[in-house]
């Protein structure tokens, strides 16, 4: 597009084009991989056109070569900042299809993870949003959270990030009540008081309202219209969390608030996840306080391989362990679409299956690609800088937008 | 069935299917509810119409996801599998339509536009295409990526990798060479549902029926069974001497013992009752002495 600016005693008559700009794909606010074509009139962004997909791995196609239980490490790898978020949808997807009842010890650890989590995801999109603004200090003390998390999920896993910890049918392992006990220890004694310091920095902070209040306004039509979920739709004044609507798990045994937003800006979708994390704190302490003991995974010993130790004694146990490492179960034909309120939004898992072992067909919804679809006209009329802005308020991460 | 899973509840499904497929009328080619959720499949050329009218008339607001799946078997082998969620009734359905390589499909963009990505990745993972979406290039492939990869005939190794060549400064394409086999594990049980011939099992399998024969043959005499004339007398004889008793086994039995001069040895004393050795105590509350078994999972 061509426009003629004013004349200018120097030019003369020289047409002034709008220039187009690469925006990545190596750029430390692009999150990741993400290429955007910017094309610039001057300052003023008039279109953008995000060019995904570097990181694609061909996850969906690699899952219908494996059986069900080998593709759940997949999962991790897609969010690698929420796994266990991940695998949620995954295994409720195989429960809903083998109508397997999950023991209620196994759903209340795999709520609790999902927001210890959730409180993790956001930690690390709260720090990098803030960063992208121009603060550093907030970052550097919410990846201190970030890490206590992580450990967490090593105590609980052995691993800190790609847990592979939900099975369908519960979770792998108990935890041992020390870790319990820590868990809620920590969110009183240090959790909560490292978030709001860092919180305080932030919220109020002139700056940070300056770049980020009234940024990529969006109405409630147009947060459905393009697919919003998760903190984005919130944002934008519609009060729809899954958590609350469609409860998995015991969710429906839960009290927590659901924040919306007023304004629909940047500086919304931040303040819902400030909030969100409050939320899940107190999510995580009534876990605690209600979790019965009893096993944490389904005793069905066609979908469930016993105990090491149980396969040490028992011929039968052995037999099915070996069946189960091996082949696998079998999952009826059928399909379903489950979804779930991952930390980012509406993270769905179509699964087709075939009656064998293997998956026939498993098509993952990520939450960040109507959200990035969403940046050209979100970004439109903004200035070049507040593209990283919008970019770190929609929280998108690579390995789960490009599969 | 009653339901024992913990996946997400929505509203009941209850009425629904019949209420969508009146409404709908003779664009719906079937429709079906398993599992909890509702499967509508519709004629290809009425998706725009049956998406408005559930768009517009039964509050499925959101569309959530296209799918595309591949059924290389049928004549149109794509499905492509709308997700719609209704944020007023809280409730799911899913609608879907089949199409060939070479007939497209109309696009939504016009009721979503958030359709738009998503028929992209559909059209750039199996070549569906969307007749009407102003934008349909590829977006999860590479620049220049040829083929369609989750087609169920494109291999899982793909056909093309890429190095950077140091000699020309750039990215290179090869073909793909793996330093070792694709191993590709069937674990499916050979006696239940696995639809393939065992190796070795080729002729088991297409065994061709006896012919019929007009007259039975029976063997009345010893010169009509072929097995020729008795062996000789001596190949009956027992080449060992049978052990005392009778074997039934001629030549298997074991030796006889013959009587020697010198004494067998005897077995030595035992060492407890060397009276120049005092007795061994006995250690109190070692009984066992296995350790517990391992532990671990």
């Amino acid at each position: 597009m061509a426009m003629q600016l004013e004349q200018s005693p120097t030019t003369g008559d020289e047409v002034i084009t709008n220039y187009t700009i690469n925006f990545g794909p190596q750029h430390p606010a692009a999150h990741g991989v993400l290429r955007m074509v910017m094309e610039l009139d001057g300052e003023i962004i008039e279109r953008i056109d995000p060019h995904v997909g570097l990181l694609h791995r061909g996850t969906e196609k690699l899952i219908e070569h494996k059986t069900y239980l080998q593709a759940l490490p997949y999962f991790d790898r897609l969010d690698y900042c929420s796994p266990l978020a991940m695998e949620h949808s995954y295994v409720l997807a195989i429960e809903k299809l083998l109508n397997l009842e999950v023991p209620i010890r196994g759903q209340y650890l795999r709520v609790l993870f999902a927001e210890l989590t959730r409180i993790c995801n956001h930690m690390l999109n709260m720090g990098s949003h803030v960063m992208d603004v121009g603060a550093m200090t907030p970052n550097l003390w919410l990846f201190e959270v970030r890490e206590d998390c992580l450990n967490f999920f090593e105590r609980a896993s052995g691993a800190r990030m790609h847990a592979a910890w939900y099975r369908p049918g519960g979770v792998h392992q108990d935890v041992p009540q020390k870790l319990l006990d820590d868990i809620g220890e920590w969110i009183d004694a240090r959790l909560l008081p490292l978030f709001e310091d860092a919180m305080s920095l932030v919220v109020d902070n002139r700056i940070f309202k300056q770049r980020n209040v009234d940024i990529a306004l969006v109405s409630k039509e147009d947060a459905i219209r393009w697919g919003f979920s998760g903190p984005m739709i919130r944002a934008a004044g519609i009060p729809w969390d899954l958590r609350k609507s469609q409860p998995y798990d015991v969710y429906d045994r839960m009290e927590f608030d659901i924040p919306v937003g007023t304004r629909s800006d940047c500086y919304d979708r931040f303040m819902v996840r400030v909030e969100e994390v409050r939320q899940s704190a107190r999510i995580m302490k009534q876990c605690l306080r209600d979790m019965p003991s009893g096993p944490v995974c389904s005793d069905d010993r066609k979908v469930t391989p016993p105990k090491r130790a149980e396969m040490k004694q028992s011929m039968e146990s052995l037999i099915h362990h070996f069946k189960l490492y091996t082949e696998g179960f079998h999952v009826p034909a059928g399909e379903v679409y489950v979804a779930t309120e991952s930390p980012k939004g509406e993270f769905g898992v179509y699964l087709v299956a075939d009656g064998t072992n293997k998956p026939y067909r498993c098509k993952i919804r990520p939450t960040a690609f109507s959200h990035l679809q969403a940046m050209d006209f979100m970004c439109k009329g903004h200035m070049l800088p507040d593209a990283t802005a919008i970019l770190g308020a929609i929280d998108v991460v690579f390995g789960e937008c490009d599969r | 069935m009653t339901v024992l899973h913990s996946a997400p509840r929505f509203a009941s499904s209850e009425g629904v299917l019949d209420a969508l497929t009146s409404a709908l009328g003779q664009n719906v080619l079937a429709a079906r509810e398993e599992y909890g959720e509702i499967v509508i499949t519709v004629a290809r050329d009425s998706i725009v119409e049956t998406l408005r009218m559930l768009r517009d008339e039964h509050d499925y607001q959101q569309l959530m996801e296209i799918a595309g799946v591949d059924y290389p078997a049928r004549a149109e082998r794509f499905e492509v599998v709308y997700m719609l969620l209704s944020l007023t009734k809280n409730h799911r359905i899913i609608v879907k339509l089949s199409a060939a390589e070479e007939t497209p499909v109309p696009t939504v963009t016009d009721l979503w536009p958030v359709a738009g990505w998503l028929e992209r990745e559909v059209f750039d993972m199996y070549g569906v295409l969307f007749a009407g979406n102003p934008d349909l290039r590829r977006i999860l492939t590479d620049y220049g990526f040829e083929g369609h990869p989750f087609r169920k005939d494109f291999p899982l190794t793909g056909y093309v990798e890429l190095r950077y060549s140091e000699e020309d400064k750039r990215v290179v394409y090869e073909p793909v060479q793996l330093a070792q086999d694709l191993r590709s594990f069937d674990f499916l049980s050979p006696w239940e549902g696995a639809d393939y011939v065992l190796p070795g099992d080729e002729k088991a399998a297409q065994a061709p029926p006896p012919p019929p024969v007009a007259q039975a043959k029976t063997t009345d005499k010893p010169a009509q069974t072929g097995g020729g004339a008795p062996a000789d007398a001596v190949a009956a004889k027992p080449v060992a001497p049978s052990t005392a008793g009778g074997s039934a086994n001629p030549g298997q039995g074991q030796p006889v013992p013959q009587p020697t001069a010198t004494p067998e040895p005897g077995a030595p004393k035992p060492t407890e009752d060397r009276p120049a050795r005092k007795p061994r105590a006995r250690k109190a509350g070692k009984e066992g002495g296995t350790g517990p078994a391992p532990e671990g999972s």
